[in-house]
This record gives C-alpha cells, sequence and structure tokens, in this order.
C-alpha cells in the first residue's frame, strides 16, 4: 500500500435513512428516460421520433457539436413521447420497454486489436462514451483529446451514497474489463482512489493495471475532484478524464458481451424512505416504479435523483439520471417555525457550527429537510467553507472572482479543479445560504463560452 | 398553527407586491423572519442546509457582549457612588447605570435600525441582522456621558457612510461600531476623551482612566492590578472588566464565530510592542516602561481585540493574513498609546488602520496561493 493521503477537512452529514444491504426491489423497466439536461453543455440533435422502435443500444440523440458522441437506448421497445420545454428544449426521450431483451450488437475489439482508436470508436458507437467527463468543468469528455490520466473513485462518501463494494460485488470481471479498456485511453495511467479504511475488506485493491491510492476522511474526500487535487492538480492547459467505477462496469459489460447494459444496482435511501435498500434496475428509470418505497405519509416530499447535496430534484413523475446509482427522499420543510433560530438547543436540527449543540452527539441521525434554515445574506463569515473543503484552493476568492465575471482570477483561484460537487458542503454550511454550486456552474459556463 | 402564525398569514397579503403596504415589504420580512423561520426550502443546488444562520451566529455575539454589558452597567453606579460618596447599596448603583445606559441603547437601535430599515426598504433587501450587534455595541465603547444627540449623529454617519454606501453588511471596509466612535473623537473630542466624562452624574469630577495616568508614567497609576482587571476602573461602559471580556472571548472562541488566531496575535503583538518599548525605555517612570502586560488589561485593549478586531466582514479573511492583521493590531495600538501624548487611547485607531490594510494583507496571502499553485509538481 503506498502512502494514504489523509484529508482532514470535511463534513460526514448525519442524516437518517441510509440504506441497508439488501435487495429489495428488482424494477423490470416500464418506460424509462433519456434525458439530455444530464450532461453539461449538452446540445442534443434527435436521431429518432415518437413511434419509433429501439433496441438496447440504438442511438437516440447525438451531440450537435461533436456528432460521433451518440446516447443510445438502455432498453428494447418503441419512443413513446419526446418531452420539450421552453424554447423547446430537450428536456426527455422517453422509451416505452417491451423487455423483449433485443440489443444491437456491438463488435467489440479484444486482443491485439485493442488500442486507444478502436476503444474509443466502440465507445461512442455504443452510447457509453458520456460516462467519461473530463476535468475542467465536468463535461463529456471529447474524443479527440489524450487526456494526462483518467481518475476513478472507489471511496463513496456523499450522504446516503450506495455502497460501491456492495453494489459491485458480482461485478468483478466486468470492472477489471473496464478497467484495462480505459488504460488504453491514456498514457497516464488508470488512478483508483480506495478508502483507506476498509479497502481490504473489499476486492477493489486486487484489480491489475490501474495505480491505487489511499485516502481517509470525511466527505468530499471520496469525491473524484478532490482526489485529483491531492494526487496529481489540474493545471491550466490539461485535460483528465473521470468516470464514475459503477460505470466502469457497464464499459466492461460492453467488452464482454458486446451489448450496450446498463443494469446497476441503485441506492434508495433518506429520510422520507420507507425501507431504505437496494433496487436493482437500468439507467434512466422511472421514479413511479419504485414509489412504494417512498413514505408519503411526511406530506410533501422530496425525491432527488443523487445525494442530498448535489442531486437533481425529479419528483415522483421523474427519472433516474444517467450518472446517478442514488435515489434520495427527504421531506420538504415548508413550516415556518417560531423564534427557531433563537431556541437554544433545537436537539432536532443538524449543524456542524457550534452555536448549536449537535457536535456533542456525534453518533446522532437527524431527520433531514430540505427547509432553508434562513434568508439569504452577503458573504460574511469567511472561515467556515475553507473548513469543508480539502483542497488548497481559497474558496470565497473564487466564488467572489466568479460573481465578479473576472476570467483571470477565476483560472488563478482555481476554476479548473472544482466543479459543484466539490463545493456543495461549502453552500451546506454557508450561514448566509448563498447558492454556491449555482455560482461555480455560471462560473464554469462562463468559462466554456470565453476559451472556446 | 398558532393564533400569532394566522394573524401573520392573514395580513401577509396586505405586505406583499401589489399589496396596499407593499412599500413595507422589507420591514414585515424582517419582523416576520424575526418570529419565525421562514418557509422557504432550497431550490437550486444543496438540498438540505445547516441549521445555523446569520441571525443564530449575531445572537451568539450578542450572548458573548452580555457579561461586559451587565457590569457596565454596574460598573456606571459604582463609579458614581464612588465619586460622589452617595452611599448606595448593590442594587441601587445596578439601577443607576440601568438608567443611564438605556437612553444609550434607545438612541442606538432607534436610529440605527430604522436607517437599516430604510435602506433595506429602498434596495428591496431583507433587514440584515448585522446591526443587532454594532447597535450594542456602540454604547458599550463611548462615554456614558455622551450626549444623546451626538450619539445620534455618530451611529447616522456610522451606519450610513460606514455600511449603507458600500452595500450593507458584508460589504462594508471598517467596523461601524468603531466608525461611531472615531466620530465623536474627531467631531467632538472634549466629550469623548480627557478626565470628565467617564462619571456618570457628577459634574466636573476628574475620573481619569488607567490610560491618562499611565501616560505620565507608572507612578501616576492609582488603580491596583485587579481593579483594573476585574473593571473596577473609569472607562467606556464595557470595557472595563477585562474578565467579563474574557468570558465573551470564551464563548466566541467555543463557538468558532470570533477568531481565536486573531484574538491571540493581536494580544501577541500588544504585548512584543509593550516588551520593546520597556527596553527602550529611558527612565523607569515614564509611559515606555509600563510593564508590557498591563496594556492588556487598561483601556479598549481586550475589548477590541475580542469583539472588534474579529469582526468577521472587516478582518482579514484567510487564516494566515488574520494572524499578520492581529499581531499589527496589537503593536500599533501599543505604538499609539506610548507614542501619542495627545490621546491615551489607540486601540481604536489601529483597528480602523488595520481595517483598511486587511485586504492588502490578503491580496498578498492570495497571492502567495497562486504562485505556489501555478509552481506545483506536476507528479503524473
Amino acid at each position: 500500500m503506498s502512502e494514504q493521503i489523509r484529508l482532514k477537512k470535511g463534513l460526514d452529514l448525519p442524516v437518517k435513512g441510509a440504506a441497508l444491504r439488501k435487495i429489495s426491489m428488482t424494477v423490470v423497466p416500464d418506460i424509462v428516460a433519456l434525458k439530455p439536461t444530464d450532461f453539461r453543455n449538452l446540445i442534443p440533435r434527435m436521431l429518432i421520433k415518437e413511434g419509433d422502435v429501439v433496441k438496447a443500444g440504438t442511438p437516440v440523440f447525438a451531440d450537435k457539436k461533436n456528432p460521433d458522441i451518440l446516447f443510445t437506448s438502455p432498453v428494447s421497445g418503441t419512443v413513446d413521447a419526446i418531452v420539450r420545454g421552453e424554447k423547446r428544449k430537450l428536456l426527455e426521450v422517453r422509451i416505452k420497454s417491451d423487455n423483449s431483451g433485443a440489443a444491437v450488437k456491438f463488435n467489440v475489439p479484444t486482443g491485439f486489436f485493442l488500442d486507444r482508436e478502436n476503444v474509443i470508436k466502440a465507445l461512442l458507437e455504443s452510447g457509453l462514451w458520456p460516462c467519461i467527463k473530463q476535468r475542467p468543468y465536468g463535461t463529456i469528455a471529447d474524443p479527440s483529446v489524450t487526456p494526462k490520466a483518467i481518475f476513478i473513485s472507489a471511496m463513496a462518501t456523499a450522504p446516503l451514497a450506495a455502497e460501491l463494494e456492495y453494489v459491485l460485488e458480482e461485478e468483478f470481471e466486468a470492472l477489471q474489463t473496464g478497467l484495462t479498456v480505459l488504460g488504453k485511453l491514456t498514457e497516464g495511467g488508470v488512478h483508483l482512489s480506495l478508502n483507506a479504511r476498509n479497502y481490504i475488506s473489499g476486492n477493489f485493491h486486487k484489480f491489475e493495471g490501474v495505480i491505487c491510492h489511499y485516502f481517509s476522511g470525511p466527505h468530499p474526500a471520496g469525491n473524484v475532484g478532490v482526489q485529483i487535487n491531492h494526487i496529481s492538480p489540474i493545471s491550466k492547459g490539461e485535460t483528465v478524464w473521470t468516470v464514475d467505477l459503477f460505470l466502469v462496469a457497464a464499459i466492461g459489460k460492453l467488452f464482454l458481451k458486446g451489448v450496450y447494459d446498463t443494469s446497476r444496482i441503485i441506492a434508495v435511501a433518506g429520510p422520507a424512505v420507507v425501507n431504505p435498500s437496494y433496487v436493482r434496475c437500468c439507467a434512466g428509470i422511472a421514479m413511479e416504479q419504485i414509489s412504494d418505497l417512498f413514505n408519503f405519509a411526511h406530506g410533501n416530499i422530496r425525491i432527488i435523483s443523487g445525494d442530498l447535496l448535489s442531486g437533481k430534484t425529479v419528483g415522483r413523475e421523474g427519472f433516474l439520471g444517467f450518472y446517478d446509482n442514488l435515489v434520495t427522499a427527504l421531506p420538504e420543510g415548508d413550516y415556518h417555525e417560531m423564534f427557531g433560530w433563537a431556541k437554544p438547543f433545537r436537539l432536532k436540527k443538524f449543524s456542524s457550527s457550534r452555536t448549536y449543540f449537535s457536535r456533542l452527539t456525534p453518533r446522532k441521525k437527524y431527520n433531514m429537510d430540505t427547509n432553508t434554515n434562513g434568508g439569504e445574506r452577503a458573504f460574511v463569515l469567511s472561515d467556515v467553507y475553507g473548513k469543508v473543503l480539502p483542497m488548497d484552493i481559497y474558496p470565497v476568492y473564487l466564488f467572489k472572482a466568479i460573481l465578479a465575471g473576472n476570467i483571470e482570477k477565476m483560472e488563478n483561484f482555481g476554476i479548473y479543479e472544482i466543479i459543484e460537487e466539490d463545493v456543495a458542503l461549502c453552500e451546506f454550511v454557508c450561514p448566509s445560504k448563498i447558492e454556491i454550486q449555482s455560482i461555480v456552474s455560471e462560473g464554469i459556463e462562463l468559462m466554456i463560452k470565453e476559451m472556446s | 398553527m398558532s393564533k400569532l402564525r394566522k394573524l401573520t398569514d392573514k395580513i401577509k397579503p396586505t405586505f406583499s407586491k401589489g399589496g396596499k403596504l407593499s412599500f413595507l415589504h422589507s420591514t414585515f420580512e424582517a419582523f416576520e423572519s424575526f418570529l419565525f423561520v421562514p418557509d422557504t426550502v432550497t431550490k437550486k443546488g444543496v438540498h438540505v442546509r445547516d441549521s445555523v444562520d446569520l441571525k443564530r451566529v449575531m445572537t451568539v455575539v450578542m450572548i458573548a457582549l452580555v457579561p461586559s454589558l451587565l457590569f457596565g452597567i454596574y460598573n456606571i453606579g459604582y463609579q458614581h457612588n464612588l465619586a460622589a460618596n452617595a452611599g448606595m447599596e448593590f442594587w441601587e448603583m445596578v439601577w443607576f447605570g440601568f438608567l443611564k445606559i438605556l437612553p444609550l441603547y434607545l438612541v442606538s437601535y432607534i436610529v440605527g435600525l430604522g436607517i437599516e430599515f430604510a435602506s433595506a426598504q429602498l434596495r428591496g433587501h431583507e433587514v440584515n441582522e448585522g446591526y443587532l450587534v454594532t447597535g450594542l455595541i456602540i454604547p458599550l465603547i463611548i462615554p456614558v456621558t455622551t450626549p444623546l444627540w451626538m450619539l445620534t449623529l455618530a451611529v447616522a454617519f456610522a451606519v450610513i457612510i460606514g455600511k449603507e454606501i458600500f452595500g450593507g453588511t458584508g460589504m462594508n471596509v471598517w467596523n461601524p461600531a468603531l466608525l461611531a466612535r472615531a466620530f465623536l473623537f474627531f467631531a467632538y473630542p472634549s466629550h469623548i476623551s480627557g478626565d470628565e466624562v467617564w462619571v456618570a452624574g457628577v459634574d466636573g469630577f476628574s475620573g481619569a482612566t488607567p490610560l491618562a495616568q499611565t501616560s505620565e508614567g507608572l507612578s501616576s497609576l492609582h488603580y491596583s492590578v485587579s481593579d483594573m482587571f476585574f473593571g473596577f476602573i473609569p472607562g467606556s461602559v464595557g470595557e472595563t472588566s477585562t474578565l467579563a471580556i474574557l468570558l465573551g472571548a470564551a464563548i466566541l472562541i467555543y463557538t468558532g464565530i470570533g477568531s481565536w488566531k486573531i484574538m491571540l496575535s493581536t494580544v501577541a503583538g500588544g504585548l512584543v510592542m509593550g516588551l520593546i518599548a520597556n527596553l527602550a525605555a529611558p527612565s523607569a517612570d515614564c509611559a515606555m516602561a509600563i510593564p508590557a502586560w498591563y496594556h492588556l488589561i487598561m483601556g479598549g485593549f481586550a475589548f477590541g481585540a475580542v469583539f472588534m478586531a474579529t469582526d468577521p466582514v472587516t478582518s482579514a479573511q484567510t487564516e494566515s493574513g488574520k494572524w499578520i492583521y492581529g499581531f499589527l493590531i496589537g503593536v500599533l495600538a501599543v505604538i499609539i498609546r506610548i507614542f501619542n501624548p495627545g490621546y491615551p487611547e489607540g486601540m481604536m485607531l489601529a483597528i480602523l488602520l488595520m481595517n483598511t490594510f486587511a485586504p492588502l494583507i490578503d491580496h498578498i496571502v492570495v497571492g502567495r496561493n497562486i504562485k505556489r499553485r501555478l509552481k506545483r509538481a506536476k507528479t503524473v
């Protein structure tokens, strides 16, 4: 084991409803959706129309700027609806699954032919290319670029995150294949970051052909952006690629079986989940299909594809996101609390600050809700943000540079190294209730616009 | 749902957009959010939020100020009793002090909050809670005999020029409470310094503060160390008792709201400068020869270090910058005290000066971070 990287800054949210290690449901897909909005900065071009018959792996839309990047149907069936929003923005393509299992058979390279060019071709054709994201900016990787290295986190620290060792228990072979394939794409190697505390009990340290790193610490230690910052920080002009580990398994399955297989085990967790546990399903499933797991007795609840910090609200009528293997549900906080801020104890509320007393009960879990717990103000406290960001960055300076639209300062303060999820905890702890992730999104959009 | 909530909901439309009193929207919102944590939910970004907000933060600062306030009230009566030889009991002294300080608070809050509400209204913002703390501090850092009309002007100056023209809490360069004091100091010097302003209710009584006495040297000091530490000395209302201030410091440090780095480095700066002066002192009985640690318990040093230098908006924002910022405040405060015969107290000017330079300190610290990040070894 190489040197362990110990991160001290950060925060594990003590929220109730972590998924227990059991599969409570296997979802046979009915209507699944493919959402262009899951991909940053994507302008889609439709390749099919309503009523068309598709197989698993049939292209549905392509990237207008790079038509080689295809997005394919996760199931076989017929195109049920193409949902557009304001200004005809494409929001969802809904596909009604016929569960026939019909799949496009892809010719995947093996052995001698397994080189960079052929791997890229297979990934593009199959619709698995979007699994690869690039840093800076967290957009879909550009296949014409050779990245400095590829980084993968095998450590999930986000609140209520699916336990990777558990959901990928049966996928060792697929993962190894996926990692080998990804290794063909870069000269800098595939860097796998493991949890220093418990990697020994799992399989992840047994992979071959990867460079392992060992991290310990609270969230966001499991975020790949934070790990890159400690392994090999991104400087101006450099590009690295990142892939979620469970999507590496999908890549592996393509090269093992020649089909686009998005089956995955997701965690369904949170304070408004009846039976927090795991569900076997595929990409893009409808929340309606797992609605038995949600506890509507709470009144208004919010259903999120992803985690509590950076996930997207999808609601009961929504669908699982492309990059997500977690669905979180929690009560809405739309209530007034009399003199809430002045109550000395408020023992049911969590705060990382010592102005409350939750620090004294470190094991307690909380029924968190979506109340903002206060109104929005200007930046006042300066030292709360750095305490939850284990990177060599001055977060408030970066945020203010973004607000000022100053490109040079944004570069200097580290815009290349972060995406929203890395500063999500800064937003959580912010006593001024500033929407920091939105600020970072604006900054990234501005950078993409100015730098292209 | 409580009756109050029902009432609030009933009158809310009147103050909302399109309602008859919609021009009072900010005022209504301020009172509503004072009574109830708002029912707003997260929209973009994080779905859950920490339960701390600025109201809570400001409340903690106010609690930390309570020991100094209570002792200050008592000390007003105590000093009066001493000067007038009135033979008052404990509660009589407290009552006397309370009656003296009450008008100061009424003026401070009515004027200050009035301007805050008006400017929030003009801008259509929510009312900031920052002034609750500023308004509590201002009467604590001025002589109790300050005429109310002067205080009115000072508060208006501090809030308008010190804060609102910059955009309100979070945007200001100087600590507003100190600006109020500086306004008084430069506009009406005879009412805020000298020997005759510190004791209430006894005209023409000369109650020199320890700082005024020691400007001549240690032999002129008529107060014991314990009197100075516990606070039985004339001075601005809240600054006299180092003990009460330490209680506040403990609260601020425990909750993490006041930066211990700034407090510690300010004390260190004061001590270092005091020691240098001691070493260079030409004789054993001059201002330079006062033992360095006396500076910590005299005048406004402790109060300034704990409650004013640590103001998160006007202090240095970077962690290493805080050390430099605090240290220089301590050094400057002692320099001004010793070498400026016209005005024995240096804390106010030291903090205002360093408020001005805090962005520069941060600029240097952040610049080093940028350089370091550019030089980082490319390991892969």
